[in-house]
């Protein structure tokens, strides 16, 4: 069917349901000790229980209870007793042939989240389940109809996972991004998950139906399992509204089914049927005993739990406006500092911006190096100690490193994990300049290049740059290009 | 025997004879005989381990002998499926080392066991007698075995069973067929089929079974061998293979109560690896052989005899459930007769519970990872080709059964369902539980049938657990005493069959084993004499 993706949908308003599966950071599996771990070669990370071997027993990880208590606390979900299910089909990634997951009494129900943009959008329930292995189709295209044969990795089997159900409460594909981000950065900031779509660490599938604008009704829905990243998600949604706005303009029905997004073509296509769907048989699962997560517990983990991405963004923007942000320039500007801004709180960042600010550095420069340089490699700024990437910009700001030293030293300390700015600045050769020593140097540039010189004074001010870079090449860098500029104009007005 | 102290050791393969030591309440004199006679020339467990610590014996020549009898033996019965005899010797000889260095080699030193195929031992062959793991080498020793190897005993090697435990005849058994030591014509009940036949022919001292709708004490009463089921939670389920998570309970098979004790002793305890496993382990745990429990009588103990798994009997296995009341009234217990009609529930919520969790247990053979594997091209062909031809008949009728029962649309009226029943079969234990300490009737409404007799018959088949599911859907413990004999059904109806061996059950609440042990220590020392069985280590 041929879809005008962009003004299909006149008329018609999207009704939108996320359900979100994050891996929860846990040393190990849902149920036995081997490792939780991405990218190891396959099949290292198993045992007899996350192979389903005969007569292997699971015994529940309990910081994996933890870890999903501290996100339904961050959702102002209800934490409850409850029971584990087994939720029973046949897949060759999935080595028992059931999974082990929540059903009728879930860990977190009720709830909900609100958007940076304002709206309120419902949780229905947050719970715990197992995670499968991963199949790789090979030869053909890479999928399953056409491969000649399939490798299954059972490393991420019984990994696991909190799969977090929105109500239908999303409008429009922009909400549905802004969701995911904003939970995504709350999965993060509650210590509960790396929430990475890139490494499937965070997965989401969709239910959508669209209505008449102005009606209250819910129409036939769709699913749209496994979209992958922010994007895929924005333009799945945007081509199924568009599809079925047209389904009903031209007076037909849509009809509920699972549906796959097709990356390469941008459309949506029939997996299964609701006929086709299948019948889970799910029973309490006997091997396991009910979770009775005591009120202590969650007194404890309520008490523990960090500030979240909300009020962690507002407090930075208040940085800003106390400071009078003078030097962000107009309502664009501001934007894009909002961007960057949120953008460090979703990733955990902000504590290094934080720690800068506190040591005296400007909110602007701190924004600036942080959401630049340090955000540039996620992985290894989280495992920055705060306190000395707050000195290295506290050198920047006190001219003695220059910005490009700063970026070199920055490196080293991401490189290593940890270190001290300023011993590190010295390894590198980066000792601080002293102003005299950086007149003496220009003033024997100038001497050696007395028709540059002439040039400069007569008002050639783009000599400046030559100036520099033979200060530069004097002094092997150490020198602060702006102290360069300033002794030159002041030789300048004094010849 | 409990004479058979580190004082006296009995020597290693010879008969001890009649035991001795009358038990103070068998000296009313009214009973048939006074004290058991031992089926066989066998050895008792207590006798090896006292043997073998007391140095008067050694581990590897106790283990050898034994390899010698089953290598004889079993070709006539079929107990074994796998006889592991190098790695059990060698773990004998690590027995014998202990002694000789003055370590405590523990309190099972040189006894050589048997375990049901459907626990796993390391690196030796545990398929569940089906085709679908035929060759399956575990890397892994189940939480029990282990437990009895740290205690110096010596797994020799693996029993036949019904496939994955479905059954009550061990006929549905994908290898062999296994003949019952007292008729080799008669099946030696099931499922832990092998390890009873095993264990009254001598070949084998004791042996580990499964019980989940009364897969001990089914055919420990017809082999005429002690069979235990212990209160849910009390033996660690990891590593035995899961048939109905709910209900399975690893338990011991022996010649005597005493045994049954010492076995049970040592595989009970919390297991951090069993969710379900009991945590805070009751005082008695590990001490149920001590003169406290068995010696203790029963004077004052108030016994239920009851009706539901007494009346329905053969008339014969009735009889000798009523002596054995009568018995236990003239030492002092206070008998009297009690009705759960609840109980009438019980068989059928049982093929809708242990079907439903089996059809998901079982749901992990899809050829994928271990065991056969058939089939070429989609993952779905090797799945559905490899389970068509992996399962027997009976395991794929309970993985339809239980399919059905929990599938959208039935959930309620069937899985749903049998679960309430649970629940009102729990509250109609315990109101009896009040009244009394132990309940008492038959563990089979028959003795051994002819092999062949009900293949054909599921429903028939399905009646034989009708004494024994009750205690499984509530949790409880339950064993099985042999007390004499009752003459088998002759072939066509009119004339008279062999004398085969009757089991009278005693049932008791949950964590009630003390109790339930010294009744059936009484029992046993009341115990009419019986012939030893035809298949027997003696007429080697």
């Amino acid at each position: 069917m041929a879809v005008d993706a962009s003004g299909g949908s006149v008329g018609y308003e999207p009704v939108i349901g996320l359900e979100v599966h994050c891996e929860l950071a846990t040393a190990t599996k849902l149920f036995c000790s081997c490792p939780n771990s991405f990218g190891d070669e396959p099949n290292t990370n198993v045992c007899p229980v996350c192979l389903a071997l005969p007569g292997s027993l699971p015994v529940l990880n309990e910081r994996a209870v933890d870890l999903a208590i501290r996100v339904g606390l961050a959702l102002h979900s209800d934490v409850r007793q409850c029971t584990f299910h087994r939720k029973n089909y046949f897949y060759p990634d999935m080595p028992k042939d059931y999974q082990i997951s929540q059903y009728d009494e879930p860990l977190n129900a009720g709830g909900w989240l609100d958007l940076p943009s304002g709206t309120r959008v419902g949780v229905t329930r947050a719970h715990l389940e197992e995670d499968t292995g991963k199949t790789v189709h090979m030869g053909g295209t890479g999928r399953i109809h056409d491969a000649t044969f399939s490798l299954v990795d059972y490393n991420r089997a019984g990994v696991p996972l909190l799969e977090i159900v929105s109500e239908p409460d999303i409008r429009s594909p922009q909400e549905a991004r802004e969701y995911v981000a904003e939970l995504r950065a709350i999965l993060v900031a509650a210590g509960a998950s790396k929430a990475r779509m890139e490494e499937g660490s965070m997965r989401v599938d969709v239910n959508i139906s669209v209505r008449p604008a102005g009606s209250a009704s819910l129409a036939t829905r769709c699913e749209i399992k496994n979209l992958n990243s922010l994007r895929s998600l924005v333009r799945a949604l945007e081509y199924e509204i568009a599809r079925q706005a047209e389904v009903y303009r031209s007076g037909g029905s849509v009809v509920q089914e699972t549906r796959h997004f097709d990356e390469d073509t941008g459309r949506t296509a029939s997996l299964r049927s609701k006929e086709e769907a299948h019948d889970y048989r799910y029973f309490e699962e006997p091997d396991l005993l009910r979770l009775v997560p005591g009120q202590e517990r969650v007194d404890a983990i309520a008490a523990g739990l960090p500030a979240m991405p909300a009020q962690r963004r507002s407090e930075i923007a208040a940085l800003f406006s106390s400071a009078g942000a003078g030097t962000g320039g107009g309502a664009g500007a501001g934007g894009a500092r909002e961007d960057q801004i949120a953008g460090l709180v979703e990733n955990g960042l902000d504590g290094l911006l934080l720690a800068a600010v506190n040591g005296g550095v400007s909110p602007e420069k701190a924004l600036a190096r942080t959401a630049n340089e340090a955000a540039s490699r996620i992985d290894e700024a989280l495992a920055l100690d705060p306190e000395s990437y707050g000195r290295l910009l506290v050198m920047e700001e006190a001219g003695k490193l220059t910005a490009t030293q700063v970026k070199a030293v920055l490196s080293e300390m991401l490189d290593e994990g940890r270190g001290d700015p300023a011993a590190i600045a010295k390894r590198l050769g980066f000792e601080t300049m002293g102003a005299g020593s950086i007149n003496a140097s220009v003033e024997e540039v100038v001497a050696s290049n007395a028709a540059e010189w002439d040039r400069y004074c007569s008002g050639e001010d783009k000599l400046a740059q030559f100036f520099i870079g033979q200060v530069m090449k004097a002094t092997r860098g150490k020198a602060d290009g702006k102290a360069v500029v300033a002794e030159l104009q002041r030789l300048r007005s004094t010849r | 025997m409990r004479s058979a102290g580190p004082g006296s050791p009995a020597r290693p393969g010879s008969p001890e004879g009649p035991d001795s030591s009358e038990g103070s309440d068998a000296s009313s004199g009214s009973t048939p005989s006074s004290g058991p006679t031992p089926p066989s020339g066998a050895m008792s467990i207590a006798a090896i381990a006292a043997a073998v610590r007391s140095g008067e014996a050694s581990a590897a020549g106790i283990v050898e002998q034994y390899l010698g009898v089953i290598e004889a033996m079993d070709a006539g019965v079929g107990a074994f499926l796998e006889v592991a005899g190098e790695a059990a010797i060698a773990a004998a000889r690590r027995v014998d080392a202990l002694m000789a260095s003055g370590e405590d080699p523990g309190p099972l030193a040189g006894v050589p066991l048997a375990v049901k195929d459907n626990m796993c031992t390391r690196g030796v062959a545990t398929t569940c007698a089906s085709r679908i793991l035929a060759g399956w080498r575990p890397p892994y020793d189940a939480t029990a075995v282990a437990r009895l190897a740290a205690a110096g005993a010596v797994t020799v090697g693996k029993t036949n069973m019904d496939e994955f435990a479905m059954g009550s005849s061990t006929e549905n058994s994908a290898v062999c067929v296994t003949h019952n030591p007292y008729d080799p014509s008669r099946v030696p009940g099931g499922s832990s089929g092998g390890s009873a036949a095993a264990v009254a022919a001598g070949m084998i001292p004791g042996a580990l079974g499964s019980d989940t709708g009364g897969s001990i004490r089914q055919p420990a009463a017809l082999c005429g061998v002690v069979g235990v089921k212990p209160t849910y939670g009390m033996v660690s389920r990891y590593g035995l293979v899961a048939f109905a998570s709910s209900l399975d309970q690893i338990g011991p098979l022996t010649r005597s109560v005493e045994d049954a004790a010492l076995l049970y002793s040592v595989i009970a305890g919390h297991d951090p690896a069993d969710s379900t496993s009991i945590r805070e382990e009751p005082e008695w745990t590990g001490r149920l052989a001590a003169p406290d429990i068995l010696e203790k009588g029963v004077v004052g103990t108030v016994v239920g005899l009851l009706r539901e798994i007494t009346d329905g009997a053969d008339p014969e296995v009735r009889s000798r459930v009523l002596e054995a009341a009568e018995g236990l009234s003239r030492l002092g217990a206070t008998v009297e007769e009690v009705s759960i009609p609840e109980l009438r529930f019980a068989l059928p919520a049982y093929y809708l519970i242990a079907p439903a969790e089996a059809s998901s247990n079982l749901a992990r053979y899809d050829g994928m990872r271990y065991g056969l594997r058939l089939g070429d091209g989609s993952a779905e062909s090797v799945m559905s080709t490899t389970r068509a031809a992996g399962f027997g008949a009976e395991v794929k009728r309970r993985i339809m059964l239980g399919t059905y029962a929990l599938s959208a649309g039935y959930y309620d009226a069937y899985y749903g369902k049998a679960q309430r029943v649970r629940t009102v079969l729990v509250s109609a234990f315990d109101a009896a539980y009040r009244r009394f300490d132990v309940l008492l009737g038959a563990a089979s409404p028959t003795v051994a049938f002819r092999i062949g007799e009900k293949v054909n018959d599921p429903l028939a088949m399905y009646m034989s657990d009708v004494c024994t599911i009750p205690t499984n859907l509530a949790g409880h413990p339950a064993m099985s005493v042999p007390f004499g004999t009752a003459p088998a059904p002759g072939g066509n109806g009119s004339a008279t069959g062999p004398a085969m061996p009757v089991g009278v059950q005693v049932l008791a609440p949950r964590l009630g084993e003390p109790a339930m042990f010294s009744v059936a220590a009484a029992l046993e020392r009341i115990a009419p004499v019986t012939e030893p069985p035809v298949l027997d280590r003696q007429e080697l």
